[in-house]
């Protein structure tokens, strides 16, 4: 029995004693090779979608199902504290938010500060990887040291800012004393303290973005400085006509994470705002569409007006990246 | 493997080649820095450490120092007492507990349906792949905020207020992960050893165990430290799932403490100091590795 049958097959079938014996052996053995070679092609065929489907049954449940859902839940009159009783109530959410200063003056501000967060971000990590690019000792430990920012939190950066841009005692009115300035409002004054909370964003991202331009630089081709410089080109030459268009598509990348992050700006002027609330400073100086959505949802509990400012919210990002599509383009092609 | 992972050093690695260049075409990567260059480096690193060592000062202080001019410069020798009442006052311990807990299994789980996905689309050959690619990278540019009022109800639906699942379950799902896994398994993983793996017999399971996540293993170190960083400073969802404060995250602890009408502030400083301190340690650790990986993530992207 323990014997291999499958070697010794050609000889039983010559024997009468068995000879059934080894034909069961083969068919059981090409059963079982077909069984696997079936299992095989399934393997080879479906493994790939089995591999991918968890994030696509992630991303429906907790990314595609809530966008839609949002949509639906906007043309709904729905209470924070029956979410699930909805009224059907057409356009009514989008015309009551686009008919409220309160939004508008979100919106204004969250371009504002949008603004003056992004730009000098940006413009300083650029600034800082050309330099980080340079041959330089302890290369490495600026680079970590530019990103310790991003390690903290939200919560803890807003509560320090806080503090140093306080009126009486904070560090920064302080310092300005020296330069003549000081006894600047950075909490209750509209634009002292929209550039505070924009300097938060700055503070914990321009490291980060350092870091991103910095590695696209290191892959720009070494002959195209060296052609460059035997047509004479000297280094700032070289730095706008060279580095910058081979950045264009990792800048084209940060300004869009940068924008859709500065659309969300949400912790920061939470934490900033002295009573702690979502008004954004008593006179909403510095309330973003953000901090507008979480009031209307969580503070007056109107989540159906919420649904509806997350998909303007939405809207115009979609229309800024399609901006942002078109400009791209335009420069390719004249470029 | 390595040399992908680590620019920094890879960078290094190319600098003799590139010093015998002739003097003219030596800029944009290979001009030693000038005095300036790192009087601005300084002035940075500077600028982002002081309201880190900031932190630790008010921290050690008492909250009457605070409220003068000038703000206090050095250490005080109220840092023992301050951390200790912020620790008790913010339920800090319970939140430690918690945020390891979900950035811990957020990573994890990241890490592992990232990995197994890169490597389809870095490797295996099927239908729809580069749609569902695109779809990927689309995903990317959809806000978090519009999916929260949604998830909410979800979580009301579901009786989860104030539970530790509440915030975990939305972020198990990173495209940016998928992304990264399959930009470092296209360069480190060669075809020929899968192939090799498959005449052996091997199942597409046998392939992922024994061959994918060896290979990837330097790449889901970093993408692991990311997404840990990242789901531990999580504020929003975590802020509007953990309302009462009784099981609480870190950062949700943290804001609790500058509420009431009359905060102490140096205690305020000692609570964000607590909640910055453990992510500020891994970076000390392994903050050449998070670089690298940043940077590595970014040139492809």
């Amino acid at each position: 029995m323990a014997t291999r049958h499958d070697t010794a097959a050609p000889l039983a079938k010559e024997g009468g004693a068995a000879p059934a014996r080894p034909e069961v052996v083969r068919t059981t053995d090409e059963r079982r090779r077909a069984r696997m070679s079936r299992r095989w092609q399934r393997d080879m065929r479906w493994s790939p979608y089995a591999f991918v489907s968890p994030f696509f049954l992630l991303f429906v449940a907790f990314g595609l199902f809530p966008l839609i859902y949002t949509g639906w839940a906007s043309l709904h009159t729905v209470e924070l504290t029956a979410p699930t009783d909805m009224k059907w109530a057409g356009l009514h959410n989008y015309t009551r938010i686009f008919d409220d200063d309160f939004f508008w003056n979100a919106a204004k501000n969250t371009l504002t500060m949008g603004i003056i967060s992004t730009v000098p971000q940006l413009a300083m990590a650029m600034g800082l990887a050309h330099i980080l690019n340079y041959k330089l000792r302890a290369s490495t430990f600026f680079r970590v040291v530019m990103l310790a920012p991003y390690a903290t939190s939200i919560a803890a950066a807003s509560l320090v800012f806080v503090l140093l841009f306080g009126r009486d005692y904070g560090m920064i009115n302080w310092a300005l004393h020296f330069v003549g300035g000081g006894h600047i409002d950075w909490q209750n004054d509209k634009w002292p303290s929209q550039i505070a909370v924009s300097s938060i964003v700055v503070w914990r991202w321009t490291g980060y973005n350092a870091l991103i331009y910095l590695a696209a630089m290191q892959a720009v081709p070494q002959d195209l400085y060296e052609s460059a410089a035997l047509d004479g080109a000297n280094r700032w030459q070289q730095f706008f006509h060279v580095t910058l268009p081979q950045l264009r598509p990792t800048i084209l990348f940060t300004c869009v994470v940068s924008t859709i992050g500065a659309s969300q700006l949400f912790g920061e002027p939470l934490m900033f705002d002295a009573n702690k609330g979502a008004s954004g400073g008593a006179e909403h100086q510095f309330q973003t569409l953000g901090l507008y959505l979480y009031e209307q949802g969580w503070v007056n509990q109107h989540l159906g007006r919420a649904s509806a400012i997350a998909w303007t919210m939405f809207l115009i990002l979609i229309v800024i990246g399609i901006v942002n599509y078109v400009i791209s383009r335009r420069l390719r092609e004249s470029s | 493997m390595t040399t992908t992972l680590t620019p920094t050093t890879g960078a290094t690695d190319k600098e003799p080649g590139r010093l015998r260049r002739p003097k003219a075409a030596r800029a944009g990567g290979t001009l030693h820095a000038g005095p300036l260059a790192y009087a601005v480096l300084v002035l940075f690193s500077i600028g982002s450490l002081f309201p880190l060592v900031w932190t630790a000062i008010a921290a050690s202080r008492d909250n009457n120092r605070l409220a003068e001019t000038p703000p206090p410069f050095w250490f005080g020798s109220n840092l023992a007492h301050n951390l200790n009442v912020a620790w008790n006052d913010a339920n800090l311990g319970k939140a430690f507990v918690n945020t390891t807990f979900v950035a811990g299994v957020s990573a994890g789980t990241i890490v592992f349906l990232s990995t197994i996905a890169g490597f389809a689309f870095a490797k295996l050959r099927f239908k729809g792949r580069n749609a569902m690619m695109l779809i990927v990278i689309g995903t990317m540019m959809v806000p978090p905020q519009l999916s929260i009022i949604p998830l909410y109800m979800m979580v009301a639906k579901l009786d989860w207020t104030d539970q530790l699942q509440a915030v975990i379950l939305p972020s198990l799902v990173s495209a940016f992960g998928v992304f990264f896994m399959r930009q470092y398994l296209m360069q480190a993983l060669p075809d020929e050893i899968i192939e090799a793996a498959r005449v052996d017999g091997a199942s597409s399971w046998r392939v992922v165990w024994h061959v994918v996540f060896p290979a990837a293993r330097p790449a889901m170190a970093v993408l692991g430290m990311l997404m840990f960083v990242q789901t531990w400073n999580d504020f929003l969802w975590p802020f509007l799932v953990l309302t009462q404060n009784g099981n609480p995250t870190v950062q949700v602890a943290v804001s609790a403490l500058g509420r009431g009408y009359t905060p102490d502030q140096s205690l305020i400083m000692a609570g964000a100091l607590l909640g910055t301190l453990p992510l500020l340690l891994v970076f000390a650790i392994f903050g050449k590795q998070i670089v690298g990986g940043i940077m590595q993530g970014a040139v492809k992207g």
